[in-house]
């Protein structure tokens, strides 16, 4: 039968990929990194700079991560399985520390180093945590804000949820930093879209409704910057837009004026220092507790610097 | 709405209803029993070529790692397996399992009682949910696709408004993570540490398969798929029976959302979107027809092994993520395909 004798060549070709995969592998110090997402494109920024610290250093590098950061469950099966291939080193960015401290147990027990990447994790197990310090870099957005609106009025924030971490501390670096420094500026609303930029456009509309008055929104993801140009873009209201990470729709609204600037992070450098860290654990060098992969501000004026559009991407 | 009688005893009409039943079933067993067969044999094919393909694959440590990963999926399965096999659908099953989660945490983390309340909270409350979907299908006639979106989206605002949108964390009830993570049985044999949520998930499916098989309530859920009218017109109470296979199957959901709560010590709010393609996915692959009226929950949870060993064994061998999705969308493609090709062979 046709049918059956195609299914047995597919089989084969089948098995023998799988030969070939497994024959590649070999002893090469191989690094799984297992993240937070997959499809952003700030993902793909970490696994490209991962991927540059491989070939760079010589080891092999996989990258991973759940569809949705809610996917908490799928990230540990992700991460059990990454174990189980017995890896040299780990890089790990966990969407809640806690559930997955069994499995970091397990990591420290067959002596595998942990490098966290992105998020810190709540326990002594990883070596180093390469992450931005996103307080810091809302806070920035903050001063931004007050310097082009005159140091006083009404703003609002977008931000993509209120249970990550990024999340919270973005939010509570760009509200604390007006509160302290700014007396004359009122954060009237911070309100979340998930990061998606229809969501995050319809709550930029009902925000800049209510508040007829407001001189200035920052949107604290790539999502919710698109969301509060576009929301502002649909009601033509004229405001300040400080966006955060970089993207092509924020890199466009930043050129055409629509955003005043964004906050990126490195996400380049979050991928590159993560594989770098744990081939120096490897090598028994020793590691600070954090390291800040940095953050900087970018506008019409520096946006083609090349040490920003370095950390930029489409 | 009293169903329209014949003019028979109740004694008859309980008896053809059965009997239309069960020779429904035994025509159907043949062609089921082939596809189970079928699909135990992509399981085994599978297992050789991952254990071929990577010598990690096929260790202790990543075989427990596969039971564990499949024990939630596979409980959500068994419980989509019921209404599927009415001719039903219910999207709201991950959701529900986040609420039930939810429910122990309120229990348990916020009221402070012992674990069996949190236990019997989380079943509780997912019976009642199922109660209220089945009522809504059976007694308001929405369509089960409608009542169940409606529900997956009111379950999944209940949870985060309940949690405050933050983890609830079950560190205050140090004996919870007995449920999914110690193993039972690794302390009887040391050389089996199959953790305790994958021995759920086998006491359930052999509940849920006495259940469908040797009880009224089963040959109801058969007849119900096959041919609600003609189940209708020869007496059964149709709207109650439906309501009876949605309770029982957010009793499971309310199972699944222990096992994941105790698995991760904590109640996720945003979780469980997506899960209940998954567990619809494994229904599938195992054989239970979508039109309803035929199904096993043997092929359930087959089903549920095909999909966690493939997407173990892909990322075992390093396969890129983006190829990873793409198999294993063909992959439930082909298991239906070959279904059809199968009924087709048969009729």
């Amino acid at each position: 039968m046709s049918k059956r004798r195609l299914l047995k060549i597919a089989l084969g070709i089948a098995v023998g990929w799988g030969f070939a995969a497994a024959a590649m592998a070999q002893q090469q110090t191989y690094i799984p990194l297992i993240s937070k997402g997959f499809q952003h494109q700030f993902w793909q920024a970490v696994k490209s700079g991962a991927e540059k610290a491989a070939k760079d250093l010589n080891v092999r590098v996989t990258f991973e991560g759940p569809e949705t950061e809610a996917m908490v469950d799928k990230q540990i099966d992700m991460l059990s399985a990454a174990l189980a291939k017995k890896p040299q080193a780990i890089g790990f960015a966990a969407l809640d520390s806690k559930a997955a401290i069994p499995l970091l147990k397990k990591a420290q027990a067959d002596k595998i180093p942990v490098v966290a990447f992105d998020s810190g994790v709540d326990s002594d197990i990883p070596l180093t945590t390469a992450t931005t310090d996103n307080k810091a870099a809302a806070a920035l957005a903050a001063d931004k804000m007050a310097e082009l609106i005159g140091k006083e009025g009404d703003v609002a924030v977008v931000a993509h949820d209120q249970t990550s971490r990024t999340g919270i501390d973005r939010v509570d670096g760009f509200v604390g930093r007006m509160k302290e420094a700014y007396p004359k500026i009122k954060v009237v609303s911070v309100q979340y879209g998930g990061g998606d930029h229809l969501k995050s456009t319809e709550v930029t509309k009902s925000i800049l409704q209510g508040n007829p008055n407001l001189k200035g929104m920052f949107g604290a993801n790539e999502g919710s910057a698109i969301g509060v140009v576009n929301g502002a873009r649909e009601m033509k209201r004229k405001l300040v837009i400080i966006g955060y990470d970089s993207g092509k729709q924020q890199k466009d609204a930043i050129m055409s004026g629509a955003m005043a600037g964004a906050i990126t992070q490195n996400p380049v450098g979050i991928g590159y220092k993560t594989v770098e860290a744990a081939v120096k654990a490897l090598k028994g060098e020793k590691l600070p507790k954090v390291i800040d992969t940095g953050f900087y501000w970018y506008d019409k004026s520096n946006i083609s610097d090349p040490k920003i559009a370095a950390v930029l991407y489409d | 709405m009293e169903p329209p009688t014949l003019p028979l005893s109740a004694d008859a009409k309980r008896d053809a209803a059965q009997r239309a039943a069960a020779a429904l079933r035994s025509r159907l067993f043949a062609s089921a029993a082939r596809q189970k067969l079928l699909a135990f044999a992509s399981l085994i094919v599978l297992l050789v070529f991952f254990s071929l393909a990577s010598p990690n694959f096929l260790q202790a440590d990543n075989l427990v790692s596969i039971l564990q990963a499949t024990a939630v999926n596979g409980v959500l399965a068994i419980a989509s397996t019921f209404v599927i096999i009415t001719g039903g659908i219910d999207l709201s099953v991950g959701t529900l399992m986040t609420f039930c989660a939810v429910m122990a945490g309120v229990f348990l983390t916020y009221l402070g009682l012992p674990l069996p309340f949190g236990i019997f909270a989380a079943i509780l409350f997912g019976a009642l949910v199922g109660l209220s979907s089945g009522t809504l299908i059976a007694k308001l006639k929405i369509p089960p696709f409608i009542a169940t979106l409606g529900m997956m989206m009111l379950l999944k605002g209940l949870s985060l408004v309940i949690s405050g949108t933050k983890p609830i964390y079950f560190t205050d009830t140090p004996n919870f993570s007995v449920i999914s993570q110690d193993s039972l049985l690794g302390e009887l044999i040391p050389s089996l540490p199959i953790p305790n949520a994958v021995l759920i998930l086998f006491l359930v499916a052999m509940a849920a398969s006495v259940v469908l098989n040797k009880t009224s309530l089963g040959r109801y859920t058969f007849a119900l798929g096959s041919n609600e009218e003609a189940a209708r017109l020869s007496g059964v109470n149709v709207d109650l029976w439906k309501i009876v296979v949605y309770t029982v199957s957010g009793g499971i959901c309310g199972i699944a959302g222990l096992l994941i709560a105790s698995r991760l010590n904590s109640a996720q709010p945003a979780l469980g979107q997506g899960y209940e393609l998954d567990a619809i996915a494994a229904v599938v692959i195992g054989g239970t027809s979508l039109s309803g009226g035929t199904g096993t929950v043997l092929g359930t949870i087959i089903g549920a092994f095909i999909m966690s060993v493939l997407i173990n064994g892909l990322r075992i061998m390093s396969v890129a993520q983006e190829w990873q999705t793409v198999v294993t969308g063909a992959i439930i493609i082909l298991a239906v395909y070959t279904d059809i090709l199968r009924r087709r062979a048969s009729s």
